[in-house]
């Protein structure tokens, strides 16, 4: 790991500060990805930002049709509150999938989705769900936010303070996890509310996440697994890579679809 | 350097660290408790699992500046060799190590498991919850099985403290 300074600011207002006072500096969340990449240096900011100590940024809350949920707060925390339990029981049990339980009491939702992992299991609960990111700046619709491998339109000293998500009539994500990181080999996330229905892709897409429509169009006709049986999924623009071929996971994305419909 | 306070097996300690330190060096290095581990300082293995405020976390991912004002629980402060801790004689009762490498790992999250399962905790979801422990060695049967005992022992502990 390369020197930097250390900064723990207890604001909003002072991380912000600090970020804009030194341009390439890094917010450090839960560490679980940015501390391995900067080992590894593939990471080597002079400056680290760390929000552990700024209490705003954590916590659930459930307001007018929406959970909301603190950037800082852990997967631990989400998989365990009774809160997203009660409402959305598909994203608790999504956050009680990820990596296991030493990474889950470190990793946090802010960090998950700022990263947009190709593999990562979040991306797609926000894509299907609809969901909105806050940040220091504005708010961003999932539709806009997630912008290829690794990317979003995050700005360089832009801070995700909370994440909203709407509460849908049925919301579930099913994956298929690499048996050695736990990280989705595809992951399908399914959400049917009063406005349609959304289906998003992890861990497959050669850009990352991104919606399914044509499966989409069959579950609005009729909900159910039998409607998206037999729906050709094209292998085109999926990834290849050691772990699995173009059409092993267009073939999974199809069973996973299936399993996340029930 | 800066400086950073945090509280180690109950023994509030300051020190001056480079910010790169990550937990486990300092907790080795600085204060001489070698009982954590590393094993594969890539955030895989666990042998680096300590409890800060009370949950179990790879201490090989995480800066030992970003635990200021943390209490932290490592191997050593969990029982005494003349009274181990319920999951310790567990460990030794199922002779569930053989080199005993990941052995600390292992029981600090065996202990976190069962403060979060409850003491009933069954053995499918032992082995699901050891998804970020590996150990080299024994094959985890006899690792579950110390589980499942040093849970009822912990449980034991806890009415007679009551
Ligand atoms: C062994 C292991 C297994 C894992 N398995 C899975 C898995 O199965 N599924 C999965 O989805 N993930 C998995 N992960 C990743 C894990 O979920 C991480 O916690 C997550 O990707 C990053 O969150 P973090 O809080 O640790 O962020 P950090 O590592 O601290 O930060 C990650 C990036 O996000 C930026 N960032 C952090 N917070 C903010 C914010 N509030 N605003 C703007 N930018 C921010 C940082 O600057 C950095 O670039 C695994 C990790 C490990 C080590
Ligand atoms: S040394 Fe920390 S996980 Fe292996
Ligand atoms: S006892 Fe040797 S690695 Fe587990």
């Amino acid at each position: 790991m390369y020197a930097f300074d250390y900064r723990r600011p207890h604001s909003l207002n002072e991380a912000d500060l600090a970020l804009k006072a030194h341009p390439g500096a890094k917010l450090l969340a839960g560490g679980q990805t940015l501390i391995p990449a900067m080992k590894l240096r593939l990471a080597e900011p002079g400056q680290v930002v760390d929000l552990g100590g700024i209490g705003d940024l954590k916590g659930i809350t459930q307001k007018d049709g929406a959970i909301r949920i603190g950037a800082m707060t852990t997967h631990a925390a989400v998989a365990e509150s009774t809160v997203v339990a009660a409402a959305l029981p598909g994203l608790a049990a999504l956050a009680a999938g990820i990596g296991d339980p030493h990474v889950r009491n470190r990793g946090t939702i802010g960090g998950s989705v700022a990263n947009n992992d190709p593999g990562a299991d979040y991306p797609a609960a926000v894509l299907a769900l609809g969901a909105t990111v806050h940040t220091s700046k504005r708010a961003i619709g999932a539709d806009q936010f997630f912008n290829g491998l690794f990317s979003t339109v995050l700005e360089e000293s832009e801070i995700i303070t909370h994440i909203d998500f709407p509460v849908a009539e049925r919301f579930a994500y099913a994956k298929f996890a690499n048996p050695a990181s736990r990280y989705a080999l595809v992951g399908v996330a399914v959400a049917k509310s009063k406005s349609g229905v959304r289906v998003a892709v992890t861990g497959a897409g050669a850009s990352g996440v991104y919606r399914l429509p044509q499966a989409e169009t069959a579950l609005a006709a009729s909900f159910s697994a039998k409607a998206v049986d037999g729906l050709k999924i094209d292998a085109s623009n999926l990834m290849s890579d050691i772990h699995a071929e173009a059409d092993y996971r267009a073939h999974l994305i199809g069973v996973m679809l299936r399993r996340a419909v029930g | 350097m800066s400086s950073v306070t945090l509280t180690v097996n109950g023994r509030t300690v300051t020190a001056d660290v480079d910010p790169r330190t990550l937990l486990v060096d300092f907790l080795r290095t600085n204060l001489r408790l070698t009982g954590t581990h590393v094993g594969c300082d890539t955030s895989q293995c666990g042998a680096c699992v300590v409890h800060v405020d009370g949950r179990a976390i790879k201490s090989c991912t995480t800066l030992a500046l970003s635990c200021a004002g943390s209490q932290v629980t490592t191997i050593e402060g969990i029982g005494t060799a003349a009274k181990l801790h319920p999951m310790q004689e567990a460990f030794r009762e199922h002779h569930a190590l053989q080199c005993g490498f990941c052995t600390p790992g292992m029981i600090m999250a065996g202990i976190d498991l069962v403060n979060r399962k409850g003491a009933k905790v069954d053995e499918h979801t032992i082995r699901e919850e050891l998804e970020g422990n590996i150990c080299r060695c024994t094959g985890y049967h006899n690792i579950v099985r110390a589980i499942e005992t040093g849970a009822a022992g912990m449980a034991a502990m806890k009415q007679a403290a009551e």
